[in-house]
């Protein structure tokens, strides 16, 4: 048995590794081949398993994980300013302090536990987001966002002796340039790890005692078993990856604005870890995606290209045929996501995964018994 | 190619080809061998036409795209749809459609009805949010993506800044839409932006001396600022000119974009010792504001025993149609105004009207005139070569585009024109005659050392 799900996991991983690396190819047919939206796909993978670590395996549900996010996303502009445009300095940190801050808020948050902790950590989150965009506005720049400047001390890069050009420095590792497809390989690979440290979290001891924890508390605690330290350290773990993801989209993009605190991007990563499966490891990921691409790829139709899609149609059809999915595309693509949400929500509550899952029992059932039955209810 | 062809006029040419092919295959041997490192080293050797944003590979097709970022969401998605409908209409006439709008009153022009460099114009748009993150991410979709060769649009001036900077890093043309901070083309100025609409400091030139005039000169003001860029700058400006000519300056508050109750911001005004209340907001938060502030009594308070006064320094007809009889006799400034009685103006009116069925808004001016101005850069310069179009735009004097004659100044990127006064209209003849001209500002009378904001515009050729 042990060491069936070792082989599985084994494999999983390397599938996982080729699919990721192999994105900029087989995402290019649906128009998602592009540097950005692959790196947008990796970062908010990373967010999404964080959270999942929370929320899939203890059961609390954070409504304010966009902190930690937007901590990273700070720090790395930051380190980046004072330190060095070399990423790795601005990572740890930003890991770093993603972590002091979920310790501090989570030692205070998980004191209760349902929709009571829910409240605070959205209480919380709000707090960050509207210190950050006026109280701190010395520290964060409020509304137009943190950035890089030419003149910054970046005192580790003088201690070696980088000079800035005559061009705003921008980030690199040790020479390989942050955007681009670059930007995309140095996002999957910590993909990647964060991946299998997940995997790994979830297969541990720790992993069954979170689930445990998601299962019945209360059992637990009358067991003798103190649960306290163990969601915080979920807690804490989460808000790392957090961190993390905040980190990356400042080193793909040297801005960080107060607008990644705000509540909806808190929301997001629920909607992204329900929409794909809870609980699951895969599932947090394809969530993600999928809200991505919504995002980037529908809002981005208008009437002409809708006009050059159903080209094929004869005039008054195709005038019907745009006329009716321009609500749904452009300015209107919340609405395909709340669309697409509510029916998965409906029909599929485990998510994607459960999707997947029920297509894999029915393609491996004999289709003879259900035939049967089929026809048992119809009489 | 044809890039290449067209520059064999100039009498360098030849030189530069060999020079700039040879240099490009050997950097590309290098650049295959090593990745990155050397590039920094040839860039000098590299005197033409180096690959730079999607130059040349985007622009040697039968077309070439345009990015278009606007807003289509959030407080400013009014001017948003606006700008949209410019850009479709600049597309249009460029392309040799329609009536050709204000490309018959443009001059000098290079332009010729046949796309851009016989190239046909085609589009893409993106939503902005009005955040600096979905903006700039619009934009990396637009350039990564779909090829666009110039990015243009953006309503907020924090959106600007960033998608400017954004575009100088990646070798795009930023053909900045409607953006009034002075950190646009000030501090925060890049070689690769451009900005053509006006800016605080012109508004508070422009608009002082009127508000001295009309009110006196022994007044106390209250700000109530957005909490961007654009509002700070325009608070420093409206501070600076209003105090200048002898007013005061109660307090400055700040309020959050977007954040639609100012009712607590409203409450403390009245006993702060100001009689005039400056609202430093835009688009949808101007309405409320505004609005809210009438609502509260204000006009009809008495204040220092005189007419407690509200004025908007950033008016457009969107806003004033937003906020109905609220802004009757309100004083502001703005870009452009489809009353202006020119030819240009006149045509640009009677194009847009017979597309959409509605007079343009300033927002929709600035957009269009980017947009032919850029093509026109491009025809100039006889390349899409960026650096070559940004020489072009570079100190460029035109005329016919409905602000009277323009510079487009070198040192900052900043166009120079007459600046508009205007007033809310008591008896409105119809939904659009919204605003009244009380004095058309000449360009002289608002013209400053680029020096004062500091920033520096940066290379002509991005690093990568």
């Amino acid at each position: 048995m042990d060491r069936s799900s070792a082989r599985n996991d084994l494999l999983l991983m390397v599938v996982f590794t080729a699919a990721v690396l192999t994105m900029p190819i087989w995402l290019t047919p649906i128009g998602a081949g592009y540097p950005d939206l692959l790196q947008k796909f990796a970062i908010f993978g990373i967010f999404a398993i964080g959270f999942n670590i929370l929320f899939g395996l203890t059961g609390y549900l954070s409504f304010g994980h966009a902190v930690f996010l937007g901590v990273g996303s700070y720090t790395t502009v930051w380190a980046f300013k004072l330190l060095s445009m070399n990423i790795l300095p601005a990572v740890v940190l930003s890991m770093l302090l993603a972590g002091v801050f979920a310790l501090a808020i989570g030692y205070v948050s998980l004191r209760r536990t349902g929709i009571y902790f829910s409240i605070l950590t959205l209480a919380f989150a709000q707090m960050a987001y509207n210190l950050a965009y006026s109280v701190l506005t010395p520290i964060t720049n409020g509304e137009t966002g943190l950035r890089v400047l030419r003149d910054d001390p970046r005192v580790l890069d003088h201690m070696f002796g980088i000079e800035v050009g005559e061009s705003l420095p921008t980030p690199e590792l040790f020479g390989l340039r942050t955007i681009g497809y670059e930007g995309f390989y140095i996002c999957a690979v910590f993909l990647i790890i964060a991946f299998f440290v997940a995997m790994k979290i979830t297969r541990s001891p720790f992993g069954l005692a979170l689930r445990a924890i998601k299962s019945n508390q209360i059992r637990m605690n009358y067991t003798g078993f103190n649960t306290r330290p163990y969601t915080l350290a979920a807690f804490v773990i989460s808000g790392m990856y957090a961190g993390l993801a905040g980190a990356l989209m400042a080193v793909t993009d040297p801005l960080a604005g107060a607008e990644r605190m705000q509540w909806t991007a808190s929301g997001e990563v629920v909607l992204m870890t329900i929409l794909g499966g809870a609980g699951t490891l895969i599932g947090p990921i394809l969530g993600a995606g999928i809200i991505k691409y919504a995002e980037n790829i529908f809002s981005a139709f208008n009437e002409q290209s809708l006009h050059h899609t159903f080209s094929f149609l004869p005039e008054p059809l195709q005038n019907a045929a745009v006329s009716i999915s321009t609500m749904f595309v452009g300015e209107g693509w919340h609405l395909t996501l709340g669309i697409i949400f509510m029916l998965i929500v409906i029909f599929l509550p485990g998510g994607v995964m459960e999707g997947f899952r029920r297509i894999t029992r029915w393609a491996r059932k004999p289709p003879a018994p259900r035939r049967a039955q089929k026809i048992q209810t119809a009489g | 190619m044809t890039d290449r062809k067209t520059r064999l006029d100039t009498p360098l040419s030849r030189r530069s080809i060999l020079k700039g092919s040879l240099a490009s295959t050997t950097a590309l041997g290098a650049l295959s061998l090593t990745g990155v490192a050397p590039l920094h080293f040839v860039s000098q050797a590299w005197a033409e036409e180096q690959p730079i944003g999607n130059f040349p590979s985007k622009t040697s097709g039968p077309s070439i795209t345009l990015g278009f970022n606007v807003p289509q969401t959030g407080a400013y998605a009014d001017e948003g749809a606006d700008e949209l409908r410019a850009y479709q209409l600049a597309v249009k006439h460029l392309n040799g459609e329609g009536d050709g709008g204000m490309m018959n009153t443009f001059t000098p022009s290079n332009l010729t009805g046949k796309g851009i460099l016989g190239k046909k114009v085609e589009f893409v748009t993106g939503d902005t949010q009005t955040k600096s993150d979905a903006a700039r991410a619009s934009a990396k979709r637009m350039v990564e993506k779909d090829g666009a060769i110039m990015i243009t649009g953006g309503s907020s001036s924090g959106v600007a800044v960033a998608v400017q900077s954004l575009c100088q890093e990646m070798g795009i043309i930023f053909m900045a839409g409607l953006t009034h901070s002075n950190d646009t083309t000030g501090k925060d100025k890049r070689r690769y932006g451009f900005r053509h609409f006006f800016n605080a400091y012109m508004s508070g030139e422009a608009l002082a001396p009127i508000l001295a005039e009309e009110y006196g000169t022994d007044r106390v003001a209250y700000h109530l600022t957005a909490d961007y860029t654009w509002g700070w700058t325009q608070e420093e400006s409206i501070k600076n000119a209003s105090e200048a000519l002898g007013w005061k300056t109660a307090a400055a508050v700040r309020t959050p974009l977007g954040a639609g109750d100012f009712s607590q911001y409203i409450t403390p005004v009245l006993n702060s010792g100001a009689d005039v209340l400056i609202l430093n907001h835009y688009g949808k938060d101007m309405v409320n504001s505004l609005t809210q502030a009438v609502q509260f009594g204000l006009r009809d308070k008495q204040a220092n025993g005189k007419n407690f006064e509200i004025v908007v320094p950033l008016f457009s007809r969107l806003m004033a149609q937003g906020a109905g009889d609220a802004i009757k006799g309100i004083l502001g400034t703005t870009n452009w105004n489809w009353s202006l009685q020119d030819d240009a103006s006149q045509a640009f009116v009677k194009s847009f009207g017979q597309e959409y069925g509605n007079p343009p808004s300033q927002a929709a001016q600035t957009c269009y005139v980017q947009t032919l101005l850029y093509a026109n850069a491009v025809e100039t310069a006889g390349t899409f070569y960026p650096p070559e179009v940004i020489k072009a735009l570079e100190g460029f004097e035109f005329d016919g585009m409905g602000n009277g004659p323009t510079l487009y100044r070198a040192a900052d990127h900043q166009c120079f024109k007459d600046v508009l006064v205007v007033r809310g209209k008591e008896n409105p003849s119809s939904q659009f005659d919204l605003l009244e001209v009380v004095k058309i500002v000449p360009r002289k009378q608002v013209e400053y050392d680029p020096s004062i904001f500091g920033g520096e515009l940066g290379p002509y050729i991005p690093a990568s």
